[in-house]
């Protein structure tokens, strides 16, 4: 039964994010939001979009990678790399592509053999994986080595950012509601039983963790050209455990909690900086507590949803 | 259900892109507060360093040199106004350190930014504060061409150290014409000062006719370098040139000394530490020599005083990165004290500074930004600083 | 070849020291099935216990080993108690977000109080260097390797002869069943954490001693290395720790020797991905049948 793309349900998130996307672009403008809470900004949005693709291979999926920063990495590097050639759009584009290309290549190589394992092992192997590639391009002469790359030019403007947001967004929860997205959890409920029902579930776990790669590659490419400065230490293991505490502090399976949980790292980390010697100790503490309080997350797996939001009122008009 | 699934993905892009084309001109900052102002009863300086993370050591030691210099001045009695340092941490990350720089600038309003340590992360905050008017100072950015975008140098951006390829190329010449070395082994740190250094130690060595026979590499914070130092043993050299900073470089001189190597061993300023001797042991620190801009032999009273200072406040003694800070801080505060503003009368003031502190004394070169300081050689015997030489490069 | 022998030997002292870090991790994976991220840091508190105690109290040497062995076991307790066992029943991947919050506390709680320079051990034990033909040994080196041997061996003895050893391989296998057969699961799986986490102390003393430089993020690398070395081993094996632990050392020192020493890191990994993917269970692990 073929929907039209204008439901209610649609409009109602194409005039929320135009809303948010009007006020902030608003309050730049009039300078209430100065360019340091732009920058934090900046920052949150890159964080929304790695934590949404890797909810979408962990959450969804239920494989544990802990080598997202690797695939930020090779975004990060190909947009450096390529817009300090061509310092424009054009260049960017080419720069995002030339990631999205890589990154394609190193999830499948990465996934096909190791994507069979289970559980920890996986995670121990994808972070062998990202650990691999920072390495390469800490040897690489395009790279500029361990120094990293410097003066790449500031292409990253807001409205390309929300764009990369949307696009993050909307792509990691269509897949989640597509037929392979319900695959993917199925397989993530029960593997065994979702193999037995005929599901190619290799199939699909390559598919997730492919999608969540470019997305991440897409992040990085945004964070390398918002400032001026990527270098291989940035990328390392600890970036990977960053995002993955996003991903779990908001409620793995719901997109809605990733973008909530991007959102309170980024300030909670901007408040942090001025902690300085006590920053790491409070952050750990913050981790700790949380967990215990709240082991699946704050949000769970609840998602913001304007169907079941209509369907109330609709149920709530029928009652009276 | 797949059909769908696509027109979905295409009508949210299609609303984006509509989106983003509405806004038309989004990127105008506003530009810092323009121009010069004055400085009022209490200035502000931002102490922008690396506290926490893998080079925290370099970080704390220089916020602490900082420090020290503005309680100095708080302590002046004739001071003409009174100054807080404002702390932030940028983790050694550059993208942290952005948006540190702009928080120092945008948010606390300060007069000058001082750090941080190393390269990247000082580099990613030199065109925010061009931008926004607001000298910035790195203690020991001492990164080839930090402060150069493109061919022009970031105007608002200084740094205190010199570069690199500067310090390397005195080393290699210090040791093929004084020490007599012709053959040479490279150990350096995978980092932008490790292999900054070794590139041009072996271009300089190399082009003065010496030869390098080996080159080995390793990361921050390795403490096994066995492996390392039994391949090259192998080799035949005269001087073994270690690129890298005290932590390692002391783990690495006691080891090879320990298994037998017994040549020359030089090394640049990372060296500078009371540490070294304490990591290498002392029997271990003879035919040692690295090239540096701060030494204790032969200390001013200034220097003495610095010392007694930093230690009595710190519990510890000060390293060359604490006395680098501490000259780039005071090198700010005399010029915000010499004329009284903030913005580009400031900037322009340092750009003409005339300065001398622990670290020598120096005019800045106007097209890389980077000080003219004499090169010193220093000699260690039995892990005792002894003598002091000067190379300079043509 | 004599240049081999010496590199046998310097992949043997480092791979001692991995070996030591994975024994703990081999044990609380074996028992809980958790990534204890903290563990790396639990070594590195050992290793500043040890500092305090030769540098400040001016202990010798085998009583600071002692000391931080004891420290170590009733920290690794502690946290297990405060961290872990509210979340003994959430998804693991909480825990394992837990563990890395306890990793940063700890880190840089030491940070806080000791600064984060690095620190030199005073001599507390003399060091000799034995030529024995082509190659040289240190006294250190053979304490190093002794040790690790003497502690597998004794580990190896508790695991498999006497009654908590008994306990902890029935936890391991099935907690509830091991709970209704009257074992004490709780009192168990402390146990477990006190016994790794005094093997993480002891690699603490012993690596302050044997490079003389400690710093309170002494304990990453080192850390994931170890893992690596527990994963390649069978994890839960305590000899596949060990051998394990040896077989990294020595690989990564030949990559150096006979390869590039920039690739000395990748080659862990790498070696780890083979292994994965041609023996997910690693080296001495058994093979367990899926449940449904």
């Amino acid at each position: 039964m073929p929907k039209s793309i204008f439901t209610k349900e649609n409009l109602c998130w194409v005039i929320l994010s135009a809303i948010l996307f009007g006020v902030l672009t608003l309050l730049m403008q009039v300078g209430i939001i100065n360019s340091y809470y732009k920058i934090t900004l900046f920052n949150i949005c890159i964080n929304i979009m790695l934590a949404v693709s890797l909810n979408l291979v962990i959450g969804i999926c239920g494989q544990f990678s802990l080598g997202h920063a690797g695939f930020m990495c090779i975004g990060a590097y190909s947009a450096g790399v390529i817009t300090k050639m061509i310092p424009n759009y054009g260049g960017l584009l080419l720069g995002i592509l030339a990631g999205f290309a890589i990154s394609a290549v190193a999830a499948l190589i990465v996934s096909v053999p190791t994507l069979r394992l289970k559980g920890d092992y996986l995670a121990i192997a994808t972070l062998g994986f990202a650990e691999i590639i920072r390495i390469l391009v800490q040897n690489m002469t395009i790279t500029n080595g361990a120094a990293g790359l410097s003066g790449i030019p500031a292409l990253t403007t807001w409205p390309i950012l929300i764009l990369g947001v949307v696009i993050a967004i909307v792509v990691c929860s269509n897949v989640m509601r597509s037929a392979p997205g319900r695959a993917c959890l199925a397989i993530q409920d029960d593997e065994i039983a979702a193999e037995a029902m005929g599901i190619n579930t290799t199939k699909y776990k390559v598919l997730a963790f492919v999608i969540g790669a470019l997305i991440a590659s897409l992040a990085g490419a945004l964070f390398a050209c918002s400032f001026y400065v990527i270098k291989p230490s940035q990328f390392t293991f600890n970036r990977s455990i960053d995002i993955l505490v996003m991903v779990v502090f908001g409620g793995m399976g719901s997109m809605t909690s990733s973008v909530l949980a991007a959102i309170a790292i980024g300030l909670l980390n901007t408040i942090l900086q001025n902690f300085t010697d006590l920053r790491m100790i409070i952050y750990g503490l913050a981790l700790v507590i949380m967990m215990i309080f709240k082991p699946n997350g704050l949000l769970g797996k609840r998602e913001l949803s304007f169907k079941k939001i209509l369907a109330k009122r609709e149920a709530g008009k029928e009652a009276s | 259900m797949k059909r769908d699934f696509r027109k979905l993905l295409a009508g949210g892009l299609g609303a984006a892109v509509l989106l983003a084309g509405c806004s038309s001109a989004s990127g105008s900052d506003n530009a810092g507060d323009g121009g010069s102002a004055e400085t009022g009863d209490t200035v502000k300086i931002g102490l922008n360093f690396e506290l926490t993370g893998e080079v925290s050591s370099y970080g704390t030691a220089e916020r602490n040199g900082a420090q020290l210099a503005i309680d100095e001045f708080n302590a002046r009695e004739d001071k003409p106004f009174t100054v807080e340092g404002v702390e932030i941490d940028s983790k050694g990350d550059p993208a942290e350190s952005t948006t540190a720089a702009i928080k120092l600038i945008d948010e606390d309003q300060v007069a000058a930014i001082v750090g941080p340590a190393t390269s990247a992360p000082s580099i990613s905050t030199y065109q925010a504060a061009t931008d926004k008017q607001t000298p910035v100072v790195s203690p020991s950015a001492t990164q080839v061409d930090a402060m150069l975008n493109g061919d022009t140098p970031y105007e608002y951006a200084w740094r205190v150290c010199f570069e690199d390829s500067y310090q390397g190329a005195a080393m290699a010449i210090y040791a093929y014409d004084t020490l007599g070395d012709k053959k040479a082994a490279v150990i350096n740190e995978t980092s932008d000062y490790g292999q900054g250094l070794a590139k041009t130690f072996k271009e300089k060595f190399e082009s003065l006719g010496g030869e390098v026979v080996a080159q080995e590499q390793y990361n921050a914070k390795d403490t096994d370098f066995a492996s390392i130092l039994t391949k090259i043993k192998g080799k035949d050299f005269d001087v073994l040139y270690i690129a890298g900073y005290y932590g390692e470089a002391g783990l690495i001189i006691k080891q090879a000394r320990e298994s037998g190597i017994d040549c020359n061993i030089v090394g640049a300023d990372g060296f500078e530490s009371e540490k070294l001797a304490e990591l290498a042991g002392k029997e271990n620190l003879n035919n040692v020599w690295y090239t540096t801009c701060y030494t204790t032999v032969n200390a001013s009273d200034e220097l003495k005083s610095f010392i007694d200072d930093y230690t009595a406040k710190y519990d510890q003694a000060p390293n060359m990165f604490s006395a680098l800070a501490y000259d780039a801080t005071n090198l700010v505060l005399d010029q915000l004290e010499a004329t009284g503003k903030t913005g580009a009368e400031l900037n322009e003031a340092i750009k003409k500074a005339d300065f001398s502190g622990l670290t020598g004394s120096f005019v800045f070169d106007e097209k890389t930004h980077t000080p003219k300081k004499t090169v010193l050689v220093v000699n260690q015997k039995d892990g005792v600083q002894t003598e002091v030489d000067e190379v300079e490069v043509k | 070849m004599s240049q081999f022998l010496q590199q046998v030997i310097n992949g043997l002292s480092l791979g001692s020291i991995y070996a030591l870090i994975a024994l703990g991790y081999t044990m609380v994976y074996g028992i809980i099935k958790l990534i204890n991220f903290a563990h790396g840091d639990v070594y590195m508190v050992g290793a500043y216990t040890a500092f305090i105690c030769t540098a400040w109290l001016g202990f010798g040497f085998f009583p600071a080993l002692i000391a931080s062995m004891v420290v170590c076991g009733l920290l690794g307790v502690l946290i297990e108690r405060l961290a872990y066992k509210p979340l003994r029943k959430a998804p693991r991947i909480t825990a394992l977000i837990t563990a890395i919050g306890v990793s940063y506390v700890l880190e840089y709680t030491m940070q806080y109080f000791m600064g984060s320079e690095v620190r030199t051990y005073p001599n507390v034990l003399p060091k000799t260097i034995y030529q024995l033909g082509p190659v040289s040994i240190t006294t250190h080196q053979i304490y190093i390797f002794a040790i690790t041997i003497v502690l597998m061996v004794a580990l190896q003895f508790i695991i498999s002869k006497t009654r908590m050893g008994r306990a902890m391989r029935a936890v391991s296998v099935d907690e509830q069943a091991a709970e209704l057969m009257g074992i004490n699961v709780d009192t168990t799986i402390s146990f477990t954490f006190l016994l790794g986490s005094a093997l993480a102390g002891a690699a603490g003393i012993l690596v302050g001693i044997y490079y003389n430089t400690i710093n309170p993020l002494m304990g990453l690398t080192p850390g994931l290395k170890a893992f690596v070395a527990a994963v390649f081993g069978g994890i839960g094996s305590i000899p596949g720790a060990v051998i394990g632990g040896l077989f990294i050392g020595i690989a990564e020192t030949m990559v150096v020797a006979y390869g590039s020493s920039l690739y000395r890191d990748a080659i862990v990994y790498a070696i780890l991905i083979v292994v994965l993917i041609v023996k997910p269970t690693g080296l001495l692990g058994k093979n367990q049948r899926e449940k449904v």
